[in-house]
Formats: C-alpha cells, sequence, structure tokens
C-alpha cells in the first residue's frame, strides 16, 4: 500500500535550487535509506516529507488512516546534554499537545516504548546520563510513544560505538516489521541487511536497486563520502570507526 | 541576628520589612523565568533585554520632565523597550535571517546608550547608577501589590503550561513536528523575561534582575536533574540570598543590590569548584 506519493517536488532556498523534480513513492513497510552528500538536500527532503516546509513546486501527498505518520528521531549530539531532564521525561514529550498535561494513556505509552527499547532501567536516569546507543534509543521511543505509521531516523549511528550500532540494528530489525522507516544516513553497511530501498539524493533524487550500487556507483554519481559495505563485512566496518 | 528581626517586625520600620516580602515574592520569577534562561542559555538575551529597558526609563524620564508626559513613568518606558527588544529578538530567532548574537549586542548597546543620552538631556540630576543597581529598600506598598501578582501570574502560566514549556526548551524543532506552536511558546518566554525584567528592574535594579535570572538558577542545576526540580529550587536558593544579602547589607552597613549579588556569585564559584573537584575525586 502506497503512504507517500512525491510528485514532480521541488525546492530552493532564495534562488539555490535544493531538490530538483524529484518523484518517488514510499510504501507500507518499506524501509529507505537515504544517502548523499552533506548538503546535497537530505534534511530539506525529509522535512518536505513530514510537511515543515512547503514545495515551491510540485506535491507531496500523504496517505494516512487518520492515526499519526511520522515519528521523527534526531541525532542525540543535537540534543544540550546539559539539559535537566530524565529518560521517562524525554519518552512523555512525545505526546506533547498544544495545551494540556500529559495524562494517564500517556504514561502508559511511555511505560510500554521504554520496555521495547530495552531502557526500563534507566527510566528515571537523567538523559545526559545515558551512553550514546543509550541516547538513541531514547530518541526513537519518544518517536515511538504517539505510536506513527512511519519512523524516520536522522544519522541514528553517528557518535555511537559498534556495540550500540548492534543493538540499534536489532531494534529497527524488530520495528520494520511493523512501521515502514526512512533512514537517512552516510552508513549504508548499518542499514544494507534490512533495507530495502535506496535513494541517492544530491539535488536530484535517483533510486537505485540495491544490488547494483556500490562504493564506485556512489562516488562516481555524487563524490560523496558514502561507504558502501555489505552486511559480511560488519567486522571491518567496526574496526573502521 | 536578633536586632535584623526585630527590624523586621518592627511597624516603625517598614521599609526592611517590604525589602523582605518583596525578596521573598521576587523569587518566584526569578526562580521561574531564570531556569529557562539558564537551561535555554539565554542569560545574554535576557542582559540585552534588561538593559535596552534603560533607554524606555531614560525616554520617560526627560519626557514627563520636559514635555509633561506624566502617564509614561519609568516603569512604562522600561516595559515598552523591553518588549519591542523581546519582540526584535524573537523575530530574529524565528526569521533566521540575521546573526541572533549580532541582534543581541545591538539591542543591548543602542538601547542602554538611548537612556544614558536621554538622562544627560533631563533637567535636574538623574543618576543612571540608581537604574543599573536599584534599592530594594524603596520598595512601597503598592509596588509589592505589583510584584505579587505579577508572581502569581508567572507560577500559574507555569503550572498550566510546563510540558509545552518543557518540550519546546528540550527540543524545539521536535515539538514542531507534533505540531506545537513553537514560535509562539518561544516569543512569550520572551515577553516574559521581558516583563519579569521589567517589573523587577526599577525595583533592584538592572544587574541584580541579570544577576538573580542567572546565578540561583545556576546553583540550582547543580543539584537536580529535572527542571521541575531545578525551577523549585531555584525559587528557594533566591529566597535564601535574598534574604541573607539583606541580612549582611544591614548587618554591615552595605548596599543591599550589590551584597546579595556578591554573596550569590560567592555561592555559585564555591558550590562550582567543589563540584569540579568531587568529579576529580571520583575518576581517581
Amino acid at each position: 500500500m502506497e503512504l507517500i506519493k512525491v510528485e514532480d517536488l521541488s525546492f530552493a532556498y532564495d534562488k539555490e535550487v535544493i531538490i530538483r523534480n524529484a518523484y518517488f513513492s514510499i510504501n507500507q513497510r518499506d524501509v529507505i535509506t537515504i544517502v548523499g552528500p552533506n548538503g546535497g538536500g537530505k534534511t530539506t527532503l525529509i522535512r518536505l516529507i513530514m510537511g515543515q516546509l512547503k514545495p515551491q513546486k510540485g506535491t507531496v501527498e500523504l496517505k494516512n488512516n487518520g492515526g499519526r505518520l511520522f515519528g521523527y528521531v534526531p541525532q542525540y549530539s543535537t540534543m544540550d546534554p546539559s539539559y535537566p531532564i530524565t529518560v521517562f521525561e524525554v519518552i512523555l514529550s512525545g505526546r506533547i499537545k498544544n495545551i494540556g498535561f500529559y495524562n494517564k494513556a500517556d504514561k502508559v505509552a511511555a511505560v510500554k516504548v521504554l520496555k521495547a527499547v530495552g531502557l526500563e532501567e534507566q527510566k528515571m536516569m537523567s538523559f545526559s546520563d545515558l551512553s550514546g546507543g543509550q541516547r538513541q534509543r531514547a530518541l526513537i521511543a519518544r518517536a515511538l510513544v504517539s505510536q506513527p505509521e512511519v519512523l524516520i531516523l536522522d544519522e541514528p549511528t553517528a557518535n555511537i560505538d559498534a556495540e550500540s550500532e548492534k543493538q540499534l540494528n536489532e531494534l529497527l530489525k524488530k520495528l520494520a516489521e511493523n512501521h515502514t522507516i526512512i533512514i537517512v544516513t552516510h552508513d549504508l553497511a548499518f542499514v544494507n541487511e534490512m533495507s530495502t530501498r535506496v535513494l541517492c539524493v544530491n539535488r536530484n533524487v535517483k533510486e537505485h536497486p540495491l544490488e547494483t550500487l556500490d562504493d564506485g556507483v556512489i562516488h562516481s554519481l555524487y563524490s560523496s563520502q558514502v561507504k558502501v559495505v555489505r552486511h559480511e563485512q560488519d567486522l571491518l566496518h567496526g574496526a573502521e570507526k | 541576628m536578633n536586632d535584623f528581626i526585630q527590624m523586621l517586625i518592627n511597624p516603625n520600620i517598614p521599609f526592611i520589612r517590604m525589602a523582605f516580602i518583596a525578596g521573598v515574592i521576587g523569587s518566584i520569577p526569578f526562580g521561574f523565568i531564570g531556569s529557562f534562561v539558564v537551561v535555554k542559555k539565554m542569560s545574554s538575551i535576557a542582559g540585552a533585554i534588561s538593559h535596552s529597558s534603560l533607554g524606555g526609563i531614560g525616554l520617560a524620564l526627560y519626557l514627563q520632565e520636559v514635555a509633561g508626559i506624566m502617564f509614561l513613568t519609568p516603569t512604562t518606558g522600561a516595559m515598552l523597550f523591553a518588549v519591542i527588544s523581546a519582540l526584535i529578538i524573537s523575530l530574529v530567532m524565528i526569521k533566521g535571517t540575521e546573526r541572533v548574537d549580532t541582534v543581541i549586542g545591538t539591542v543591548w548597546a543602542v538601547g542602554m546608550s538611548i537612556g544614558i543620552l536621554f538622562m544627560m538631556k533631563t533637567p535636574g540630576y538623574v543618576d543612571p547608577m540608581s537604574y543599573l543597581f536599584g534599592n530594594i529598600l524603596l520598595i512601597g506598598k503598592s509596588q509589592m501589590v505589583t510584584i505579587a501578582v505579577f508572581s502569581c501570574f508567572i507560577l500559574l502560566l507555569g503550572i498550566l503550561f510546563y510540558p509545552q514549556l518543557q518540550a519546546v526548551s528540550f527540543d524545539s524543532s521536535f515539538a514542531e513536528t507534533r505540531g506545537i506552536n513553537t514560535s509562539l511558546f518561544n516569543t512569550v518566554m520572551l515577553m516574559l523575561i521581558g516583563v519579569t525584567v521589567v517589573l523587577m528592574v526599577t525595583f533592584v535594579g538592572i544587574v541584580m534582575v541579570i544577576a538573580f535570572l542567572t546565578i540561583p538558577p545556576a546553583i540550582a542545576s547543580l543539584f537536580s536533574k529535572r527542571l521541575s526540580v531545578m525551577i523549585a529550587l531555584s525559587i528557594l536558593f533566591s529566597i535564601i540570598l535574598s534574604v541573607v544579602g539583606l541580612y549582611f547589607s544591614y548587618i554591615f552597613d552595605l548596599p543591599t543590590g550589590s551584597v546579595t549579588i556578591v554573596l550569590a556569585g560567592g555561592v555559585y564559584i564555591i558550590l562550582r569548584i567543589g563540584r569540579i573537584i568531587q568529579k576529580n575525586l571520583k575518576k581517581v
């Protein structure tokens, strides 16, 4: 089932074109990896899909069933590490409304996702006391608590160690069973096993079949730092980090 | 100590009692708004808004003397300039077309200079220092009522919108994806800083306002892992510091504002050094 349909989408900041005439669609249970160089328009594309930016041309058609469509997971390193907030409060903030307090249903949902990401014991810990991998999982829980159809993760493996990356991979594999997942990353190795489609973004948005995508293709098309590492090379990938 | 307590309850010497009550009640807006100033790293914004209010104070004093516009009191003038400054900074933050730090510095310097220029041209002697450092001992009954009403307003607003203010101040971008009007909440926060500054600035002076918007919350942040706890501790530390500052100024016969600020700064530095030593000892 088609969830998102993008047609002839273009966006520019002032006169600088960021996304040019993009056409693609995202289906339910897709695991889409968005790759491309820094400044190539990955984040802009995500913001356009989520409706945070208005396209100058073209459309983004969302076909949700009335529930919440998107759950966004930013990089944990963009958070202020000194902010006084507990893990539970971070997750609850995923159910924030314009007016009113959190109710019992919000708290029950927060406890449920806390268990799902394996952070029950850290519930009342300060967010800043968590490791990088744990913070990333807490932010995934915050996105999940509003029960979205589509989970969008921005560079989920940035600044986390190999062991945390492995745990994150396991968690995402589990989540992919009943969510559509969009991962913006430089790190194709991380999503290689579960990714069903890859979108390359550098002003233009092009879909590449996974089997034909390798370092050479990426480099020649985008001169980017993206590295394609197949799953069996995980150990090597870990060592490189 | 007994002398101080006698002074507090002596019906013939109301000014120490008034200063004591003002310190306690004023600690609510200072503790609440100050906690957001510290966690959002907005001390320079608070500094710009408070210093720019001097422009409004100078303008009001000048127009009262020269043009006889009596309704424009220094408090009204300060309010006008603080609100305009808050709006300018808020617009720049929302639009992102200019460097925020440049605008903060400009608002700070220009506002303050306008105030000094008007004060210098106002007939008679106007001492800018009295507005920079204020005098909590000169607070009257009507001013006390104003502070009390405003403190209740801040408390009510803080309780009603606590989840939203927390979510926006922790991760504004995420709150936006949840449909929260982050621009509105950020602007409201800046306006509240502006109003807190104005209400307190004419009583305790610009320097004490900045000190109390930053030092008690900074001390509280050393002991709290939750924003709600930090706010409560900030209010408590504000009360303790203002009362102890008043006591020291009484026994050593020194200006209340300056004594309180030095005391607050000293406590913060000692605790901060203590925390650093504690961390290093843990590592060993």
